[in-house]
């Protein structure tokens, strides 16, 4: 029998190379894939938590998180899209019209 | 369980008209001839039937579809403010000149103005973490969209891909929060969750996810150390979108925030004194230090910007900070003096933004140095410009005085003495900023063309609408304080 905290290891440390991807890295694609990442360790403790409960809430939850995550991602890629056809770059580091 | 749903839906009606108006919007879109303002009009008529639906809900304290929401005086107070800040930004929108390019699809635009009220009304008054989290992206995802509206602007553009960036990492923060606290509470409802949490001992790990959602709902407000995004978007996006990022989905936060502090981390202890579960989080402490840093970066910053946008944009951080202030109290005098700021700060913010963006539309400048002389050409929109701003700034007779006085006196009577000796130091700084607006519109002769500039009557009525609410509000506010005294009730706390 695996235990629960072996659940929210895993999830952990999802959850934190999902952060530090979206810290290091420069292409904006990648860092929406970080931030699935992100979305996917919160999923994995809910479901943990909730099977381990025998409570369905955080099941539901979980696919409420997914809607969400695909809502995002397709703004998110809408978005690139568009700062693509103005700048001709993905590369955020090079996206600094704006600072200070 | 069908009657239920059944009364649900008769508490429900006012977001019931809001998602019709949202569907006759794109029908509408489509059928009439387009390049006309056909779906802000839509959009305005439903939100003044709103106002006056919920006009209808006030006294009624319940909840509804499953605990999911609540109807109660508390969301009933700040959804009427959302609405009238809703009003005003669709008027603004018409004159916005950033949006004439995109005339063919306005409708969308309005569309997702639609969606971005409902999922603010959602949020001050869900009772459920599933409900909030729905809420809160619900109004982030429609957000993102409008501030890169204007996508052939390359300040839009990049203002809009920056806030998603923020946005979807410090919502993914708050989910990991939640699903920490839905763990250790077994329970998403955020009543359960306070008596869940009230018999707990404290951990590390509790500390942890409050932090983790303080940083979700933070982004929105913008409080210090989470408003990285805020200066840039509010430079980037339409004037009229940054007018509902900076007043509208920040109250809406504000309004989610202390209901989620006060039911679920908030209890009694045994003297019957309000006290913080579970025992040892010192949340308090912890909002205390970003509100001070929020008043101390956002003042310090405000000092040499030189965009108007930008300079708002650092005063709306250090008003979110003294906004937080009352949270951090978060008694009944603390939640009414914020209820109270709220209401001041809706006409005073956007009365500023209005005049900024027609003052971007007639003389096509955002920038302070750009405003030289302006008080000479248009004197009314001047003068009504410096009131606003001096209302922001917190002297009397203004609206804003009163507001931060009443702010000022909770965090004093809870014994917040560094946080308000801050908050008054940074206030003095906040008049350097303020008044070098009116500095240049009335101390220097205008360069270049010199002759009076006129606006038309649909222009100066927005002004005064703005202006009598922030001139009377400074003198006579008793109604608005009998309002927030009856509009304390929250479902489910004495």
């Amino acid at each position: 029998m695996v235990g629960l905290e072996w659940y929210l290891g895993v999830s952990a440390i999802l959850f934190v190379i999902g952060v530090l991807g979206v810290l290091i890295s420069k292409n904006a694609i990648v860092v929406f894939m970080c931030v699935e990442l992100m979305l996917s360790a919160v999923n994995i403790t809910l479901v943990a938590f909730s099977s381990f409960m025998g409570d369905v809430h955080g099941m539901i939850l979980v696919f409420f998180v997914l809607c969400v995550a695909a809502a995002e991602a397709c703004v998110g890629l809408a978005i690139v899209i568009a700062i693509f056809r103005n700048n001709i770059t993905a590369d955020i580091s090079k996206i600094n019209l704006l600072r200070w | 369980m069908s009657e239920h749903v059944l009364n649900s839906i008769g508490l429900f009606v006012p977001e019931i008209i809001l998602v019709a108006s949202l569907c006759i919007i794109i029908v509408a879109d489509l059928l009439l001839k387009k390049r006309t303002h056909a779906g802000g009009w839509i959009l305005l008529a439903s939100l003044v039937l709103c106002f006056f639906a919920f006009s209808a809900q006030s006294g009624i304290n319940t909840s509804a579809f499953f605990a999911m929401i609540a109807v109660d005086p508390f969301s009933v107070f700040f959804k009427v403010i959302l609405v009238i800040s809703g009003i005003f930004i669709v008027l603004f929108s018409m004159q916005n000149k950033e949006l004439i390019p995109y005339k063919n699809r306005i409708g969308e635009y309005y569309m997702l103005i639609a969606g971005m009220m409902l999922g603010m009304f959602l949020m001050v008054s869900s009772t459920n973490l599933l409900m909030m989290y729905l809420a809160f992206e619900m109004t982030s995802i429609c957000s993102y969209v409008l501030v890169g509206f204007t996508k052939k602007s390359i300040r839009s553009a990049e203002s809009s891909i920056k806030y998603i960036i923020y946005g979807s990492v410090s919502s993914g923060i708050m989910i990991y929060g939640m699903s920490l606290i839905y763990g250790m509470s077994g329970s998403l409802n955020i009543f359960e969750i306070g008596a869940a949490l009230s018999g707990l001992e404290s951990a590390p790990i509790f500390s942890m996810a409050v932090l983790m959602i303080t940083a979700g709902i933070g982004f929105k407000i913008a409080l210090v150390p989470f408003h990285f995004w805020a200066p840039d978007v509010y430079e980037g996006a339409p004037m009229a979108i940054t007018a509902l990022l900076a007043v509208t989905s920040k109250i809406a936060a504000v309004a989610m925030l202390i209901r989620l502090f006060r039911v679920s981390f908030t209890g009694v202890d045994a003297t019957g004194m309000m006290a913080i579960i579970p025992e040892g989080i010192r949340w308090d402490m912890m909002l205390a230090v970003m509100a001070a840093a929020a008043m101390i970066l956002g003042n310090l910053a405000a000092l040499w910007q030189d965009n108007i946008k930008r300079m708002l944009a650092y005063s709306s951080i250090a008003h979110a900070g003294y906004i937080i202030m009352g949270v951090v109290v978060l008694t009944d005098q603390g939640i009414s003096a914020v209820m109270l700021y709220a209401f001041m700060y809706l006409f005073m913010n956007l009365g500023t933004f209005y005049m900024a963006m027609l003052y971007a539309n007639k003389f096509s400048t955002e920038s302070i140095e750009g405003y030289k002389g302006i008080g000479y050409r248009a004197p009314f929109t001047a003068v009504a410009l410096t009131i606003f701003l001096v209302s922001l700034t917190g002297l009397p007779p203004t609206a804003g005085f009163i507001a931060k006085l009443y702010i000022f006196g909770a965090a004093i009577n809870a014994g917040w003495i560094w946080l308000v000796l801050v908050a008054g130091v940074m206030t003095i700084v906040s008049l350097f900023y303020y008044i070098r607006v009116a500095r240049n519109m009335f101390l220097y002769k205008p360069e270049g063309e010199t002759e009076p500039v006129r606006f038309d009557n649909f222009t100066t009525a927005i002004v005064l609408l703005l202006l009598t609410p922030v001139l009377v509000l400074g003198v006579y506010f008793t109604p608005v304080l009998e309002f927030i005294k009856h509009s304390l009730v929250m479902f489910g706390v004495q």
